[in-house]
């Protein structure tokens, strides 16, 4: 597989929200907002290419029957980086996604590209293997927050998009309307890839 | 807050599915029938309870005394992950039976998100030992309820006759969305 493809591979053919859908509780919980979206977005990214780099560079010392709790000390090394970081750089930001941030070491995208991907193949690969998989993650977060802050606010990046008379549909941001507006997306999905097929 | 109130509130008002986003791939992949979603349900409870006074107990006594409280993410990921595995190994041994039943799922709960999201939740909301307790047990409660109740919605929804696009996790996830408008009726209650 060429590099072009792994990348493309995590975007589109198994975009991990979408199509695979792994990883689902922080996409549900966290875009009510365009801004959050993206933030979460950009921070699996993060966790999902160091841990990638690490495992693959250590995938010959790493015995096979204690890999997943070493992945998983790898992992959560990661996401404690991310943390500590966004809590002192991005402190709105990281009061907004709260218990989310500490629960990327238990997003299931991560141990999957771990176990897939990253302990079989080189570092290069790997490495555009995370930032294919993140990004597929991100156009995903990017997708629904989207659609739920236009809707659920009238707003995008909390600017007004739409006339003052237009009444918000509060359900968009609250609960449910996360798990509507994700049903329909992976509706309209799989919808366009059968087209495509047919 | 009196315990009650919290009880409730953590297991119907703030239900860990509907209005949390915990625990949403278990709910999402170990819903298709009724019994194994309670299984599933059983086996959450009893983990997010023990789970929970563990590493309450290794927040408060190491943790906090040490000045270590960077760590507590690294901690208490390793701390559910032991305890997972000796849970399976002590049901093994000793009740055949309830682990013929909950077995598989335990392996599962590892990466489920609603163990480790209580355990800090309870922290970082500073309940003493009780409180966090009784939020450790209602939270989990709210999961079992969650989860039974929606794999009873999907066995119907099965059988609807659906555009195939939407057909699986597409309509499911509406499904979940409608459930979660009812239990968001729950929110005015007055505790």
């Amino acid at each position: 597989m060429n590099k072009l493809d792994i990348f493309k591979n995590g975007i589109t053919k198994e975009n991990p929200i979408l199509v695979q859908q792994v990883g689902m509780c922080a996409t549900l919980a966290v875009t009510t907002s365009l801004l959050n979206g993206i933030g979460m977005g950009i921070a699996v990214i993060a966790v999902l290419t160091g841990s990638n780099i690490v495992i693959s560079l250590l995938r010959k010392f790493i015995p096979d029957e204690v890999r997943i709790p070493a992945f998983v000390i790898i992992i959560a090394a990661f996401t404690t980086i991310v943390d500590l970081l966004m809590h002192a750089y991005t402190f709105a930001l990281y009061q907004a996604l709260g218990v989310f941030i500490p629960l990327i070491v238990v997003n299931c995208l991560i141990l999957a590209r771990a176990e897939a991907f990253a302990f079989k193949n080189g570092v290069v690969d790997s490495i555009i293997d995370g930032l294919g998989m993140g990004a597929g993650y991100l156009v995903a977060m990017i997708l629904l927050s989207s659609v739920r802050e236009f809707l659920g606010n009238g707003t995008l990046f909390g600017i007004n998009v739409l006339p003052a008379s237009y009444e918000p549909m509060m359900i968009a941001i609250q609960p449910p309307g996360a798990f509507i507006i994700l049903g329909l997306l992976i509706g309209l999905v799989n919808y366009l890839s059968r087209r495509k097929k047919a | 807050m009196n315990l009650i109130s919290l009880f409730i509130t953590s297991a119907i008002v703030n239900n860990i599915i509907f209005s949390q986003f915990l625990g949403a791939c278990p709910f999402l992949g170990v819903s298709k029938k009724i019994d194994t979603a309670a299984g599933m349900g059983i086996a959450v409870i009893f983990v997010i309870t023990l789970a929970s006074v563990i590493t309450y107990i290794v927040q408060k006594a190491i943790l906090d005394t040490l000045g270590l409280q960077y760590l507590q993410t690294i901690m208490f990921i390793l701390i559910i992950a032991a305890l997972v595995q000796f849970v399976e190994m002590f049901l093994k041994k000793s009740a055949p039976g309830l682990y013929q039943a909950l077995g598989i799922y335990l392996p599962l709960i590892t990466t489920n998100c609603a163990v480790l999201g209580v355990a800090i939740i309870n922290i970082t909301k500073e309940y003493n030992f009780i409180e966090a307790m009784v939020n450790s047990v209602g939270t989990s409660l709210g999961f079992f309820i969650a989860i039974v109740l929606f794999a009873g919605v999907r066995d119907k929804v099965d059988n609807a006759d659906l555009p195939e696009s939407l057909k699986g996790s597409a309509i499911s996830l509406v499904a979940a969305g409608l459930m979660s408008i009812a239990f968001l009726g729950f929110s005015g209650l007055q505790l």
